[in-house]
């Protein structure tokens, strides 16, 4: 909760030095807290404690807040603040004097709320709740800049996936909930074999896909994420690559000990994480904008972290865990870095970039970092040991693993290209003009991606000569955590020559030589692309065109504003529905206690039933309204008769105002005549005949069913002792079932409201005619 | 349609109607009656004096717009609720004085929600009403449209 109410916190841009600081450095100082805090929690988690707390929600539900942190969580905690410092740092000076960067640290502080506590939580409909709020701050951010049209159609998009995908998942984690006994996590993760071998297991996981393929933008659900690139680069950097697109994959390594090692569990995240991660990379080298060529080989890392969960191996989960801290860092610091050579040059075209790297010769060191540690290339990087681990599982799939080297083989050969798009094609070669003459970006520009591309280094440093260090003991909990048995982490980035190195240097070599031959293969492939035409991006289209012509449609059909339709129709559902339960139920029995009718009931009862005649068929709407006052003055007597005072007072007192308010009515009217045609007339008799004989069935009905209301005696008993009163009609209404008396009064307010709203507007038409 | 009977009549049944209407309203507790009823009542007596001498003299009688007695009916129906919440019990829970009065017998927040729904069906009735009579004093077609 505190970094959103923090954000409410950050200084105004005053007119003094202060005016010219960037505040993102203040900012800044909440998020970088919390990874020091995190940081210190390394030491319990890597020797194996899981850390837990809970706080009460709804504990009449079980519904708690609960935080459950282990390996897994604080890799992912770990990541989400310590990226969030630098993309704060970074927004400060990427969206400098914009007028609304308040606005955007609250939804970004909002966001980083959401995704911690979604991966601390305990509980899992905490977990959902913090779900849906990284979804909506997401939809928040995708839309900032919202005069654009690009930029809200992007933001729909990303929150109608990923909120039908949190649907989907809600669902999921309900039946979760049920099959296992319990909300809380630590509960459920004893219960993995009752959970496999319950008939809803399989709902259970097609639920749990749907959103976690939703979220992490897994085939066909990828099109949100290249087009969630309409946000500001920080939002790119932090959201759409680093932190949230991860937050399937936590759904899926979080709930692995639960619902994995299960051949459809196997199957669906190897099958779906294979396609997604060549279809990524494979779109990846073929685009243009640096930000999109970075979102498509987002969606293939993520594809291949889906991937390795599948494989399921001891090894994939380890170079899952790696390779998802690998990606984060060397994606973030290029996302940083692609805006910032965006700020400072006012394109983000490749074809329009060139030379970059004397006028911005930190930017391309830092570039040039993170693109290393992608492309694997060098044993110096983390990204080497990241590659490698992957190489190694597939090589030791259980199955497929031939298909699986293969797959990753390509992708990553796709990879290299990409590396180098973003690396050498902008950097190098003779300096072209740019809108804006380009220039080195600020600290604050810099900064966070060369921190992040240097950490790739500085980590391979710890592994390989530091290795009393925490990080290889936090590493294999973090992967125990996924894999639930031991795994044991030591890496290493050079491990002699073997197959795996043979295939990182054919990888290497055959990236670099597509990189030079790459435009030819795109003339070459340019028919295949015409398939996107008819591609997930345009069923998405269609379906939203779709969904409207049915709203419409039905929005005609149902609400037509022609009132009597209306009446019509809620008459005619409520009498089928009553009188089906009371068929149905009781059948035909209306009893016969005629005995006991007295004289002078049946005298009143003569008058109603004439008066009711005397309003039908009158021809005179003052007749009709006198008609109406004896019929309800009628009821008011039998109330008196039957004991029931209190009723009879107030049906008096609202006869009287209702024939008063008729009256005044009449004014308005306009002249009487018949307008509804006979068989109009005749059906509307008919509806009128056939819910009034089925309210009477229904009434002689409920006299015949013996009366076993605890009701009664209950408030008889009560109503003096509890309630101090001895009119029960009254204390029901103010003291037993007040709140209910609360409500009714503030519909009446409302009411009262609306009417004295038309008749004012109804009499300025009046005078503006 | 000014009645002299009807007005004389009205300005002596104004008062005691009035005081049928609290009557009610206090001895709802125990005996027929209620706020409901009361502020029906009540309500049917201002009409009354309006209908027999007129809206203005009707609004001026009363003070005050009758919205307003809506907004102080609701607001004194939830204070009474909120009473039971700031002495530390569930929202609504009644609390009762230990004195018993002489006419109106023990005060508690029952009674005071009952005062939130009398103010409020007063208030509901006139607006309705008042604006309704409004309406038709202003058209200028007086008599009736009726065959």
């Amino acid at each position: 909760m505190t970094p959103a109410i923090a954000s409410e916190q950050q200084p105004a841009n005053g007119k003094s030095w202060l005016h010219r600081l960037n505040p993102g450095w203040f900012v800044a100082l909440l998020p970088l807290s919390l990874t020091l805090f995190f940081a210190g929690l390394i030491c319990r988690v890597a020797a194996g404690e899981v850390i837990t707390g809970s706080y009460p929600w709804v504990p009449s539900l079980g519904v708690n807040l609960s935080f459950y942190i282990d390996g897994l969580s604080l890799v992912f905690a770990l990541l989400i603040s310590g990226i969030g410092t630098l993309v704060i740092i970074y927004a400060g000076g990427y969206l400098a004097g914009h007028p609304q960067l308040g606005r955007f640290y609250i939804y970004l502080l909002l966001f980083m709320t959401a995704m911690l506590g979604l991966v601390l939580s305990g509980n899992i409909i905490a977990l959902f709740v913090f779900w849906e709020l990284t979804s909506l701050s997401s939809y928040l951010l995708i839309g900032f800049n919202h005069s654009q049209p690009k930029a809200r159609a992007s933001a729909l998009q990303a929150l109608l996936i990923t909120g039908g995908g949190g649907l989907a998942l809600l669902a999921g984690l309900v039946l979760l909930g049920q099959v296992g006994g319990s909300w809380e996590l630590s509960t459920l993760l004893t219960q993995d074999i009752v959970i496999q071998n319950h008939p809803l297991y399989l709902p259970i996981v097609l639920l749990f896909l749907l959103g976690a393929f939703t979220k992490s933008a897994q085939f066909p659900f990828h099109i949100w994420l290249p087009n969630a690139m309409a946000a500001p680069t920080p939002v790119s950097a932090y959201l759409h690559s680093a932190t949230m697109v991860k937050a399937g994959i936590f759904l899926l390594a979080r709930f692995n000990p639960i619902l994995g090692n299960t051949p459809i569990w196997q199957c669906s995240l190897t099958a779906t994480g294979a396609v997604t991660m060549l279809l990524g990379a494979y779109l990846a080298w073929q685009q243009t904008d640096l930000k999109r060529i970075l979102a498509y080989s987002t969606i293939s890392a993520l594809g291949t972290l889906v991937l390795l969960l599948g494989v399921g191996t001891a090894i994939a989960v380890k170079a899952a865990v790696v390779f998802l801290i690998v990606h984060s860092l060397y994606k973030g610091a290029l996302f940083m870095a692609a805006g910032a050579i965006d700020h400072e040059t006012g394109t983000r075209d490749i074809n329009q970039l060139r030379g970059l790297r004397r006028v911005m010769p930190i930017t391309f060191v830092a570039v040039t970092l993170a693109a290393l540690s992608m492309a694997g290339a060098l044993p110096l990087f983390v990204g080497y040991i990241g590659k490698k681990l992957i190489y190694e599982a597939a090589l030791t799939a259980p199955s497929a693993a031939w298909l699986l080297t293969g797959s990753v083989l390509l992708t990553n050969t796709f990879t290299v290209v990409v590396a180098g798009l973003v690396a050498v094609r902008p950097f190098w070669g003779q300096l072209k003009p740019t809108p804006k003459p380009a220039h080195e970006a600020p600290l604050s520009l810099w900064l966070g991606p060369l921190l992040l591309a240097g950490l790739g280094l500085l980590l391979v440093g710890l592994l390989e000569f530091v290795p009393s260090s925490l990080l290889t003991p936090f590493l294999a909990t973090s992967a125990t955590a996924i894999a639930d048995e031991l795994v044991r982490v030591k890496l290493a980035a050079w491990s002699g020559v073997n197959a795996i190195f043979w295939l990182s240097l054919a990888t290497l070599l055959a990236g670099i030589g597509l990189y030079t031959g790459r435009n030819g293969l795109r003339r070459l492939l340019s028919p295949a692309n015409a398939l996107t035409a008819i591609g997930p991006e345009r069923i998405y289209e269609r379906t939203l065109a779709g969904l409207q012509i049915v709203a419409t449609g039905q929005t005609r059909l149902l609400q037509h504003g022609y009132l009597p339709l209306y009446l019509l129709t809620i008459v005619l559902t409520t009498a089928g529905l009553i009188g089906y339960t009371l068929l149905t139920r009781y059948g035909l029995n209306i009893g016969t206690h005629w005995s006991g009718v007295r004289m002078h009931e049946i005298t009143v009862a003569v008058v109603i039933l004439l008066a009711t005649i005397a309003a039908v068929v009158s021809k005179s709407r003052l007749a009709t309204i006198a008609a109406l006052g004896m019929i309800g003055y009628g009821l008011s007597l039998l109330f008196v008769f039957y004991g029931a005072p209190d009723l009879a007072m107030t049906q008096l007192a609202v006869e009287t105002l209702t024939v008063i308010i008729l009256a005044l009515t009449l004014y308005h009217l306009p002249r009487f005549s018949r307008l509804s045609s006979t068989a109009g007339r005749t059906r509307d008799a008919l509806v009128a005949l056939t819910v009034g004989g089925l309210v009477s069935v229904l009434v002689l009905t409920v006299l015949t069913v013996p009366m076993q209301s605890r009701l009664t005696p209950f408030f008889a008993e009560n109503s003096v002792t509890l309630a101090k009163g001895r009119n029960i009609v009254n204390v029901i209404l103010v003291d037993f079932r007040a709140l209910d008396t609360l409500g009714e009064i503030t519909v009446l307010a409302v009411a009262a409201i609306g009417i004295y709203a038309l008749l004012k507007q109804q009499k300025q038409n009046e005078q503006n005619e | 349609m000014h009645s002299m009977i009807l007005s004389t009549a009205t300005r002596y049944l104004l008062p005691l109607l009035l005081m049928f209407s609290i009557f009610l309203l206090l001895r709802g507790h125990n005996e027929p009656g209620g706020g409901f009823t009361g502020g029906l009542v009540a309500a049917a007596a201002l009409v009354l004096y309006g209908l027999a001498l007129g809206l203005r003299s009707a609004r001026q009688l009363l003070g005050i717009d009758p919205r307003m007695l809506i907004y102080v009916g609701l607001l004194t129906a939830v204070v009474s609720g909120l009473l039971g919440l700031l002495s530390g019990q569930v929202f609504m829970t009644g609390l009762w004085s230990t004195q018993t009065l002489p006419v109106i017998g023990k005060l508690g927040t029952p009674l005071l929600f009952d005062v939130g729904v009398y103010l409020v069906v007063i208030g509901v009735t006139l607006t309705i009403i008042f604006a309704l009579m409004e309406n038709e004093t202003d058209s200028k077609t007086g008599s009736l449209k009726e065959e």
